[in-house]
Parts: structure tokens; C-alpha cells; sequence
């Protein structure tokens, strides 16, 4: 299990290097760092700008001076702000870990549930509510979702609250957090609990007209261990890799869900450093991002081999 | 399954009942004449039996014919203010109500979704097209191709899609073209590897069959081969996949456009009518729900087409 983890790990090392470097190379062709200096009267200013921050340096070399500094935990600098841009992604990295980790769990929970009782009980009336709500949540653009949900908890009902996680400099994880983190969960998940839980109702489906579950039946195995332990077990499996690769849907959909509901994370800050072109936040958010995706496929990867233990020998 | 002509000829026994059971009779009645039916035949009385995609394909025409004919249409000019009237709810005159400044609803949707619906259908047409060319020569010549297309595909799955998009654009952003075009041709830059991905696989299989080794031996050419003998094979799953990235590339430019990346002011979309919306909580919630209701609905009608589609081309369908 070690040198599997071990072998995986190192396997993601160049395809973050060559994935950074091609995220790095598109955001220095679309930003120009020194854009807002071109309107200087001074034509040399923005030529000394431009070789103080090394960009008349071929790209590679640029790429390299970055990646020094990046291993040493410096970014660079907003050009926005002058602000140092490891210190805005620390700050909305707390946030945004919250909302990813509690969204995927949720996420994964409910559509687990959901698919095994739609399979359970295939063509049961609730496994046709469940179908049809997919279908719904499946086409309902999330922002639209969490627009309505605004409307309908927060301004209507005030039971909910839609700005922040928390109220004030409030820091505490209590009733009032709760009541926060509702709808950002729910505009970030709404999406994914409809696609994971098709995709675990199809497989869990799959798993039980297996041979193996007849088996079990037939030695007496009771109802229960058999969907828990014999179809639901590989019925995971499939569905595992299909949540590692939506994880990037989940860092997309926090730019709607932060932006939305004024949350200061990786989604805002993204979001802002586009509409300003600051060049150094979006590249380094980019990596941090892609090299994130990466760890949690990782981790997915690793389950994997909890769950299949033909894995572990290869 | 036993409404079609059994060709097989003895229907197999339901498990359990004991087969010398059956009373004589039975055997001697004559198997019903097999019909023979053209393969459109097949797939399109597969395809009808599917109601909800015949009635999500209705209603995706008329959206379409509504739209783009909305000149004719909507009961009121593009963009015909009613400063004095201001903004009202749904009412006999404006069936969606009319916004801030008077505009009726229902025109401005009407030709916000000729925005929408032309990026949709031109997506899926450029994605298709180009995902299937490339797809084929990857899995037809393999080798080379087929890595850089695989490698290619992976390094797509670990950045979030929407932010690439949003960069893209801003990439664009000083180009000539109009904005629609930028916006269509970057989704469809995005959106073509994942039919690529699926066409390959399709390829892969089929070129080991008989019919592609007997195409060679008498001297087709690659092309052809791939052109003529492949490609038609792989024709339904290119249907349903390139119907299901009009969905998709609708609810991805209302995002876009949500956010402020896609489509700008004064130009309209589903997308931006909702971002303009934003904020109208207490009063005049009917400028959030409809623009909503309408991407709720298109996307609704193509997905149940693209089901229909896709249970209309599997022959083993269950139904």
C-alpha cells in the first residue's frame, strides 16, 4: 500500500511541472503585467517595468525564476495590490478547504444514499422523485439555483443567511456558522449530488444483478450485508473515479458559489484577479489549484486501492 | 422485446417453468411472419416510444422557431421602453412582466435566447465535427496521435474548466471578431475533447472488425476507410453526445455570461438577464425566474432528446 501511495505520488510530480508550465505560459500570453503602465508619458517606463520583473527573458527561463521562488513559498506580487500573492492565497485558502471538503462529503453521502435506495428499490415511486429531481438538478445552472435559494431562505424566510460564513470577525464553528454554510454547500453541490447519485444508482445497479450477489443470496448472506457489503462495495468503485475527475468541476463552481454568496476565497479571488488582469494572483492560482486537483485525485486513487484490492498487488 | 419479430424462433422459456410443460398447442401455432425493417425503421420506432424525448424535441423546435423568428413573434419591439409603466409583474399585456425601465419580459427573453441558443447549436456543431476528425485519427493511426490526444485530454481534467474559459476569452478580448464568435469558438476549443474521447473509443473496436479488414484488402484508402466504412458505424453515440453538448455549452455560456465573462452588455443572453437580475429579491422576482426557467427548460428538452437518441440507436435498449 506504501509504495503503491509512494509510486503514485511521484508519478504526479512531472505532470504537475508540465501542467504548470503550460498554465504559466497561457496566462503570460493573455496578461501583460506592465498593461496599466502603457499609458505612462514616459515610453521608457514601462520597458525598465518589464525588465525589472524579468519578462524580456525567454519563457522558460521566466518559468524557471518562478518555480524557484514558488518552491520557496514567494509568488510574486500583486500588481493590483503590491500585496504578496502567498500571503491573498493563504488568507482564502481556509474558506475555500471548508467549503470543498464539507461540499464533497455532502456530496458524496447523499448521492451514495440515494443511488442505493434507487436501486434497492428500482422503480419504486421515490426512485422515480429521485430520478426526476436529478434530471432537474442536472440542467438547472447552479447560480441560477443559489439566486432562488437567496430568495426563497434568506429573504423571504430569513432562515438562512447568504453573505459570508460568518457574522462579524466571528471565528467560531457554531448555530450561526450553520446557518452560513447552508446554501453555499447547497449552490456548490446541487449539480454533483444530481450526476453522482445517476452514476451510483447505475452501478450499484450493475452490482447487484452480479453473479457473486446471487451467490450471497443463495448462501443465506442476510439482505442487509449483501447491499452493504457485497454490491455496495464495488459498486464504489466506478464511483469513485467519477468524483476524482469532478473535482474540478467543484474549484469552477466555487468561483459562482464565492462569488455569489460574498465569501472570501480561492473562487472570489480568482474572480477579482481577472477583472483587474492581475496577472500573478491568476497564474499562481492556477498551479496551486491544478496541483490540488491533482493531490485530491491522489487521494482518490488511494481509496481506490482500498476498495479494489486487486490494485494493490499491480 | 417480444412485440418485434422473434427471429430466433422459440421464445426461451421463463425461468423456472419446466419446458416439456408447455401444452403442444402452443409450438404448433405458427411464428409470426419477421417484419423486415430498414434500420431507420428500427431506431425510429425505438426513438417514439421514447414520449418525453418526442416532447422535449417538440418543444425544443418551437423554442427555436420562437426565437429566432421572435421579429414576428413577440408582441413588442427589442429594447421598446415604457419609462412611465416601469417595472410590473406578469399581467394580460406582458405575460412575463416588464423590467426597470418598462421593456416587456418575454421579448427581451425571446431574443436573448437567439444569443443562447446560437451558441448552443454552433458549439455543438464545431465540437462535434472537429472531436470526431481528431478522435478517429487517434484511434484509427494510433501511435502519436493518440498520445498527444490523451495527454492533451489529461491535462484539461486538472484545471476547472470555467476558469480556463474565463481566461480564453480575456485572450480574445482584443481580437476582431464579435464577442459571440470568441465565446463559440472557445467553448467549442474546450468542448471537442470530450466526443474526441468518445469517437476514439469507438474506432479502437471498430477497426479491428472484419468489414474494415476487408475494406483494406481491396485497396480502400485510409481515408475512406475511416470516412466511409467507420464513421457511420459510430453515428449514434456522436448523435446523443453532440446533443447533449448543447446543454452543455448553454449552461456553461450562462455561467460565463453570469459572471460577467461571456456575453456583454448591451447584447443579451439567458446568462447576463439573470446577472442583471441579481439582486431583485423582494420585487420584481419575475426578472429572476424567468430568464432561469428558460435555460431550465432548453437544457431539460435537449437532455430527454438526447435519452431518446441514444435508447434509439441501442439496439439492446429495454423498454
Amino acid at each position: 500500500m506504501l509504495t503503491y501511495a509512494a509510486r503514485r505520488v511521484l508519478y504526479s510530480i512531472p505532470v504537475i511541472l508540465v501542467a504548470s508550465f503550460l498554465l504559466f505560459a497561457a496566462v503570460r500570453a493573455t496578461f501583460d503585467p506592465t498593461a496599466r503602465l502603457a499609458q505612462s508619458r514616459d515610453p521608457q517606463v514601462q520597458q525598465r517595468e518589464r525588465e525589472r520583473l524579468g519578462l524580456t527573458d525567454p519563457i522558460l527561463v521566466q518559468y524557471g525564476d518562478w518555480l524557484k521562488g514558488a518552491v520557496h513559498g514567494d509568488l510574486g506580487q500583486s500588481s493590483a495590490s503590491r500585496e504578496d500573492v502567498s500571503a491573498m492565497i493563504s488568507r482564502s485558502m481556509g474558506n475555500t478547504l471548508q467549503l470543498i471538503v464539507i461540499g464533497a462529503l455532502v456530496s458524496a453521502v447523499i448521492a451514495i444514499g440515494i443511488g442505493v435506495y434507487s436501486a434497492v428499490r428500482q422503480y419504486s415511486a421515490l426512485d422515480y422523485v429521485f430520478t426526476g429531481l436529478s434530471y432537474i438538478g442536472v440542467a438547472m445552472p447552479p447560480f441560477w439555483f443559489g439566486l432562488l435559494a437567496i430568495e426563497f431562505f434568506v429573504v423571504q424566510h430569513r432562515w438562512l443567511l447568504s453573505v459570508g460564513l460568518h457574522t462579524g470577525d466571528s471565528t467560531s464553528f457554531d448555530l450561526d456558522y450553520v446557518k452560513h454554510l447552508v446554501l453555499p454547500v447547497a449552490t456548490l453541490c446541487v449539480q454533483i449530488i444530481a450526476s453522482w447519485s445517476r452514476y451510483e444508482r447505475a452501478s450499484m445497479l450493475d452490482a447487484l444483478s452480479a453473479d457473486y450477489v446471487r451467490t450471497a443470496r443463495a448462501k443465506g448472506v442476510p439482505r442487509r450485508k449483501v447491499i452493504l457489503k457485497h454490491a455496495l462495495r464495488n459498486a464504489l468503485i466506478p464511483f469513485v473515479t467519477v468524483v476524482a475527475l469532478d473535482f474540478g468541476a467543484l474549484f469552477g463552481g466555487l468561483i459562482i458559489t464565492e462569488n455569489i454568496f460574498a465569501i472570501g476565497g480561492m473562487g472570489r479571488l480568482f474572480y477579482n484577479a481577472i477583472l483587474v488582469g492581475d496577472v500573478y494572483v491568476v497564474q499562481a492560482w492556477m498551479i496551486i489549484v491544478a496541483v490540488f486537483i491533482i493531490m485530491f485525485n491522489l487521494l482518490a486513487d488511494l481509496i481506490y486501492g482500498v476498495l479494489d484490492p486487486r490494485i494493490r498487488l499491480s | 422485446m417480444r412485440t418485434e419479430g422473434n427471429i430466433g424462433g422459440v421464445e426461451p422459456s421463463p425461468l423456472g417453468s419446466p419446458v416439456g410443460a408447455e401444452p403442444m398447442s402452443t409450438l404448433s401455432i405458427a411464428e409470426p411472419e419477421p417484419v423486415p425493417r430498414s434500420q431507420w425503421q428500427l431506431f425510429r420506432r425505438r426513438f417514439l416510444r421514447h414520449r418525453l424525448a418526442v416532447a422535449g424535441g417538440l418543444v425544443l423546435i418551437l423554442l427555436i422557431v420562437v426565437c429566432f423568428g421572435a421579429k414576428y413573434f413577440a408582441f413588442y419591439d427589442k429594447n421598446q421602453q415604457n419609462l412611465l409603466l416601469g417595472p410590473t409583474s406578469p399581467s394580460k399585456e406582458h405575460w412575463m412582466g416588464t423590467d426597470e425601465i418598462g421593456r416587456d419580459t418575454m421579448t427581451e427573453i425571446l431574443y436573448a435566447g437567439q444569443i443562447s441558443l446560437k451558441i448552443g447549436l454552433a458549439v455543438a456543431l464545431v465540437s462535434t465535427v472537429v472531436g470526431t476528425v481528431i478522435g478517429a485519427m487517434a484511434g484509427y493511426f494510433g501511435r502519436f496521435m493518440d498520445q498527444l490526444l490523451m495527454r492533451f485530454t489529461d491535462l484539461f481534467l486538472v484545471v476547472p474548466a470555467i476558469a480556463v474559459l474565463a481566461i480564453a476569452i480575456k485572450f480574445f478580448h482584443d481580437t476582431p471578431f464579435d464577442q459571440t464568435t470568441v465565446i463559440i469558438f472557445v467553448l467549442a476549443g474546450l468542448g471537442w475533447m470530450y466526443i474526441a474521447r468518445v469517437v476514439r473509443g469507438q474506432v479502437l473496436s471498430l477497426k479491428e472488425k472484419e468489414f474494415v479488414e476487408a475494406a483494406r484488402a481491396s485497396g480502400a484508402s485510409s481515408a475512406r476507410i475511416i470516412f466511409r466504412h467507420i464513421l457511420p458505424n459510430c453515428i449514434g453515440p456522436i448523435l446523443v453526445n453532440a446533443t447533449l453538448s448543447i446543454a452543455a455549452a448553454i449552461v456553461t455560456e450562462s455561467t460565463l455570461s453570469f459572471l460577467g465573462f461571456g456575453v456583454q452588455p448591451p447584447a443579451t443572453s439567458w446568462g447576463n438577464m439573470l446577472s442583471a437580475a441579481e439582486g431583485n429579491y423582494n420585487q420584481n422576482t419575475h426578472l429572476l425566474y424567468f430568464p432561469g426557467i428558460m435555460i431550465l427548460l432548453t437544457v431539460l428538452c435537449v437532455n430527454f432528446f438526447g435519452d431518446g437518441l441514444r435508447d434509439g440507436f441501442d439496439p439492446q435498449a429495454k423498454h
